[in-house]
């Protein structure tokens, strides 16, 4: 025989009461949260470092060889422009329904964002910097890694928290192949009028975008302790 | 590649358009929504915003809703608003889930409209506008003939975004039970037909290509101060080496 317990009516999230706001949901649905959440996570993590291992090299290209930087400004803004139901469709005869579908679709967005960034970083490096690191005898590769990229790291990482942010929101989309992490929650939330738990998925989806930002704030303060010793 | 042949094939299959909540239906509605939403939007939020860029007031406000516009899911407000209050019921022309759709996708557009007038009003030389004060221009006379024409070009490029996005949203709709072309491409994957969701999808992308392009088009004939130098380009062709 079990013991009575205090708490005898049915959970807050049953069909017939169906709250928006319902503790039991998350005692009793928490490892599925989890889960979903876990999914987001990496597959935005995935996406925007494909995008950013991607986007580097085309910066570098657009940099210098003026053509090319109107042949990637181009094309990335067709990119961009093509809604993200509409890409992830266009990916699966090629990815199928995998996860890869989501990532390659997202990672195509970011990298739209993060190659402009990149450029604009670039170009905010002054030419007497330049010039100065020339002077000292600094070849292009030492230049790029020990003078411009670091120059250029608030604005390229304003980008990188921009397309981070962009991505985790997106990603609920990813829902249509199966693989949209929280957004997976969403769609079986509207199929079968789940409030409890579609107000947990969108809830979980803007702190995770909230928290990504924060953390990327940081990194770029841990990594440009001159910028808060001038402003000091 | 068979699988975009076979899609084109099912595209140019007229029965496809015309069908009861085809192509052709959903594609009005869609269209309906985009403007309908955006209309609303940029009434709503130009007049704000540029009041704001003026009074050069609530800064903080206009450049942070765009990253408020970021964060949230469109298809996260999509499902709040058609579960909650706002309900699925039909909307006239506007399809199902018509009115929570409508609402959606015109809190997505106020944010591309609201930051990118606030900029464009604040980043006006502010020579400019002293001059303009000096000359003994009032508030409105500096809005109407000094402000607004130098503001112009990105109060247009804030409208092209929030285009893009709307029409990106609309398409969103369908996961909801709402109107428009998702619908094609959700019912292609619940049915597993490759050729409505890829078929679906590119017309979704080619039209999406195309406002961006008209509206690209639309913002570089409007702009005032290229069409200026323009004229004066032609005023005086000795003055600048013409291109072949």
């Amino acid at each position: 025989m079990t013991l009575p317990t205090a708490d005898t009516g049915p959970a807050c999230y049953v069909f017939t009461i169906n709250d928006w706001i319902c503790g039991d949901y998350y005692r009793d649905r928490w490892s599925e949260l989890r889960d979903a959440t876990v999914e987001h996570l990496w597959i935005t993590a995935v996406a925007v470092l494909l995008g950013l291992a991607v986007a580097v090299p085309l910066a570098l290209l657009a940099r210098r060889y003026p053509r090319f930087e109107g042949l990637v400004l181009g094309a990335t803004t067709m990119v961009y422009t093509v809604p993200s139901l509409a890409m992830f469709s266009l990916l699966v005869p090629f990815t199928l329904l995998t996860a890869r579908t989501v990532i390659i679709g997202l990672a195509l967005y970011s990298l739209t964002i993060l190659v402009r960034q990149m450029l604009a970083g670039l170009r905010s490096v002054p030419d007497e910097v330049r010039e100065a690191a020339a002077g000292l005898g600094y070849g292009s590769l030492r230049m790029l890694i020990r003078i411009e990229l670091p120059l250029a790291l608030p604005v390229i990482m304003a980008g990188l928290r921009v397309a981070t942010v962009s991505t985790v929101a997106l990603t609920t989309i990813g829902s249509i192949v199966g693989y949209g992490g929280l957004g997976n929650l969403l769609a079986s939330g509207v199929d079968t009028d789940f409030k409890a738990q579609i107000l947990a998925a969108s809830v979980l989806c803007v702190l995770l975008a909230v928290v990504l930002d924060l953390g990327l704030l940081g990194v770029q303060r841990a990594l440009t302790p001159w910028a808060r010793m001038r402003a000091a | 590649m068979d699988a975009f042949r076979a899609a084109l094939a099912w595209l140019f299959d007229g029965t496809n358009w015309s069908e009861n909540d085809g192509l052709a239906q959903q594609l009005v509605e869609q269209v309906l929504l985009t403007l309908t939403s955006l209309g609303i939007a940029a009434a709503v939020a130009l007049p704000l915003a540029l009041w704001l860029g003026h009074l050069g007031r609530g800064g903080i406000l206009a450049v942070n809703v765009s990253n408020i516009g970021r964060a949230v899911p469109t298809f996260a407000v999509l499902v709040l608003l058609s579960v909650g209050p706002l309900g699925s019921d039909r909307l006239g022309p506007y399809g199902r889930a018509g009115l929570a759709t409508l609402v959606s996708l015109m809190l997505f557009a106020l944010p591309p409209i609201i930051t990118n007038a606030y900029v464009g009003m604040r980043e006006i030389d502010r020579e400019i506008v002293e001059a303009a004060r000096g000359m003994g221009m009032t508030g409105w006379e500096l809005f109407r003939r000094v402000e607004l024409p130098l503001a112009l070009p990105l109060i247009l490029t804030g409208l092209r975004l929030a285009l893009v996005q709307v029409w990106a949203t609309a398409t969103i709709a369908a996961l909801v039970a709402g109107p428009g072309l998702g619908n094609t491409i959700a019912a292609g994957f619940d049915n597993n037909d490759s050729d409505r969701v890829i078929g679906g999808a590119i017309v979704v992308a080619l039209i999406a290509l195309a406002m961006e392009g008209a509206a690209a088009l639309v913002e570089r004939q409007v702009d005032p101060v290229r069409r200026a130098r323009r004229v004066s380009v032609r005023r005086t062709p000795a003055a600048e080496p013409l291109a072949a």
